[in-house]
């Protein structure tokens, strides 16, 4: 009897437990807990102890606050130079990455063209790549000697021998073109959906007041094309600050002159090879800085662009 | 004259668009052509476009494929580190996605601010911690090192919340008449019909764990350990004599993914074209 009554009230626990876990109060905080602590413990608690430890010597065993000497050590010239090479970088991709796309997705886009799928597929292709292997090919055509690619190529127009990698300006070329073949296509991708909303009417009163294919562009595309060109435009310049990978591809760990040296490519020096996680924390909370004012920027002009359409 | 002037246009859009989809492939034919050249000519002449075609033969792939165990030694680390991204973040980020859509509960907005937020931090910043975490939780040179900061995916939860807010949402009520839990509705009625943002996830999130570079670099520390983009540059030195597995195994990396991509094209360019932000 005992024992037949302790089961009894077990099951309605049991129930009610259930009830409990599958009523519609608590059922969305089980499928999102998972997500919160792994978000907690590996995105909030590192971003926390990033800050914190910029303001700290780290060293085995022995962590002490030191207060502003990591920042004050990061003001040097080492520092100018990666800066000034990322910022360079920056600008370079940004407009090529943003004009070339456009031009690109507007003649895809146009009813001259045939095969699109074909050409927009081949365009994509780069994306497919590592920047590791894509830079190890570009470091072979870009060889030193004589017989590289692209030496011959220039010796074709009797151009001397470029020794690509030992440049400041070709260092960069290298790196930037790096970046242009790999994401061409996926930004042309951004601008063809973004062509697909122009309404054909428009190109139609257009054509009525006679406007040329250039003033069509002009007046009708491009202001459709903002919204998208803003978007473009951020994610460029976020990831052109964290890039890292084109400087290292072509130079390892340390470029002649550091001329392929980048903010990233800096914390990684600083904080992994030379242990010095305190200095390299610093970094990264500047570039964290400069992240979080672009991205503001961006949403200011996106909110900027909803006004104006009141 | 209206019309002959619109075929010119037209050829020079096409002529000119397949010029620039040549200069695109260009470096990946060059790759190709290149790997069945002998090793020790691509160290000292690199890629060339002039060369003795004559003395073109397999002997790279035949090294690849008989002598070279490290370089299958990464790429079973790549794909087990791939393929534990891919099931643990789409896991995660589905079921956190899907709720946000369907459910109305307290914070979510909270939530969605909260997913902004991981997406503005740059992982930069979160490495040196993590990296100290990986030290004192011993994880450090281990596959689980390399995955855990990849599982929080917010441009997965995202591209899972829109999908999901297009869901029929009476397909559940019908359920939970027939007596099924929520959690049964989930995993059996709607995440099926999720298949196609769950391909495009997979897709993005392989694509970014096998191509990851700077993560890894930091956690793997052996040899035996390394996924292919770090194991490959290990061989990118002027003094290397491995150029054999460097080239042929580049070949190796990538062929599988532009196959893959080639037969779902649709779940790619939705998958890359949603990532935006580099992984």
């Amino acid at each position: 009897m005992a024992s037949n009554q302790s089961v009894e009230t077990m099951n309605k626990g049991q129930s009610k437990i259930g009830k409990f876990f599958n009523s519609k109060k608590v059922v969305p905080y089980i499928f999102v807990s998972p997500f919160i602590i792994s978000f907690l413990i590996l995105t909030v608690y590192p971003a926390i102890r990033g800050i914190t430890m910029s303001f700290q010597s780290v060293l085995p065993g022995q962590v002490e606050f030191i207060g502003l000497e990591n920042y004050a050590r990061v003001f040097n010239s080492t520092f100018y130079r990666a800066l000034l090479n990322t910022s360079i970088y920056v600008i370079l991709t940004v407009v090529l990455l943003t004009i070339l796309p456009i031009i690109l997705a507007v003649i895809l886009d146009s009813k001259f063209v045939k095969l699109k799928t074909l050409f927009r597929a081949s365009l994509f292709m780069p994306a497919l790549a590592s920047t590791i292997v894509a830079g190890m090919i570009f470091r072979l055509m870009f060889g030193e000697t004589e017989t590289g690619a692209a030496n011959q190529i220039l010796g074709l127009f009797g151009v001397d021998p470029v020794n690509w990698r030992y440049h400041a300006w070709s260092g960069m070329f290298l790196m930037v073109l790096l970046c242009v073949w790999r994401w061409l296509g996926v930004n042309i991708l951004y601008f063809l959906a973004a062509l697909q909303n122009v309404p054909q009417e428009l190109y139609e009163a257009a054509d009525i007041d006679g406007a040329s294919i250039l003033q069509k562009f002009r007046y009708v595309t491009l202001p459709f094309l903002k919204p998208v060109t803003v978007f473009v435009v951020t994610i460029s310049i976020i990831n052109g600050f964290r890039m890292f990978e084109e400087s290292f591809v072509f130079w390892e760990a340390g470029s002649p002159n550091n001329i392929g040296l980048t903010i990233v490519g800096y914390i990684y020096q600083q904080g992994i090879r030379e242990n010095d996680m305190g200095f390299g924390a610093a970094i990264g909370v500047i570039l964290m800085i400069i992240i979080f004012i672009i991205s503001f920027i961006q949403l200011l002009m996106t909110g900027a662009f909803k006004r104006g359409d009141e | 004259m209206e019309n002959q002037k619109r075929s010119t246009l037209s050829w020079l859009a096409n002529i000119g668009m397949a010029i620039v989809c040549l200069i695109a492939l260009f470096p990946v034919i060059m790759l190709v052509i290149s790997s069945f050249r002998p090793s020790s000519e691509i160290m000292a002449t690199g890629i060339s476009l002039k060369f003795d075609w004559s003395m073109m033969n397999l002997d790279n792939y035949t090294y690849i494929f008989t002598q070279a165990a490290e370089y299958w030694q990464w790429y079973t680390n790549s794909l087990a580190i791939s393929a534990i991204t891919i099931v643990l973040s789409l896991f995660f980020s589905s079921m956190v996605g899907y709720a946000m859509a369907v459910y109305d509960f307290k914070g979510r907005n909270l939530f969605f601010l909260f997913v902004v937020f991981i997406l503005m931090v740059p992982f930069e910043i979160l490495m040196l911690p993590l990296f100290q975490m990986m030290i004192n939780f011993s994880l450090v040179n281990t596959y689980t090192g390399v995955v855990l900061p990849m599982i929080v995916a917010p441009v997965a939860v995202f591209f899972f919340r829109q999908y999901a807010l297009g869901l029929p949402t009476q397909l559940m009520d019908a359920a939970r008449i027939d007596g099924s839990t929520e959690y049964g509705i989930f995993f059996k009625i709607m995440l099926p019909l999720m298949t196609p943002s769950l391909g495009a996830m997979a897709i993005l999130q392989g694509l970014n764990s096998w191509n990851n570079f700077l993560w890894p670099l930091i956690v793997l520390r052996s040899n035996d350990m390394f996924t292919l983009p770090i194991g490959l540059a290990t061989l990118l030195t002027p003094y290397g004599n491995n150029y054999d597995v460097l080239i042929a195994g580049s070949v190796m990396t990538v062929i599988p993914i532009i196959i893959l991509f080639i037969f779902f094209q649709r779940y790619f360019i939705s998958g890359l074209t949603v990532g935006g932000v580099k992984g």
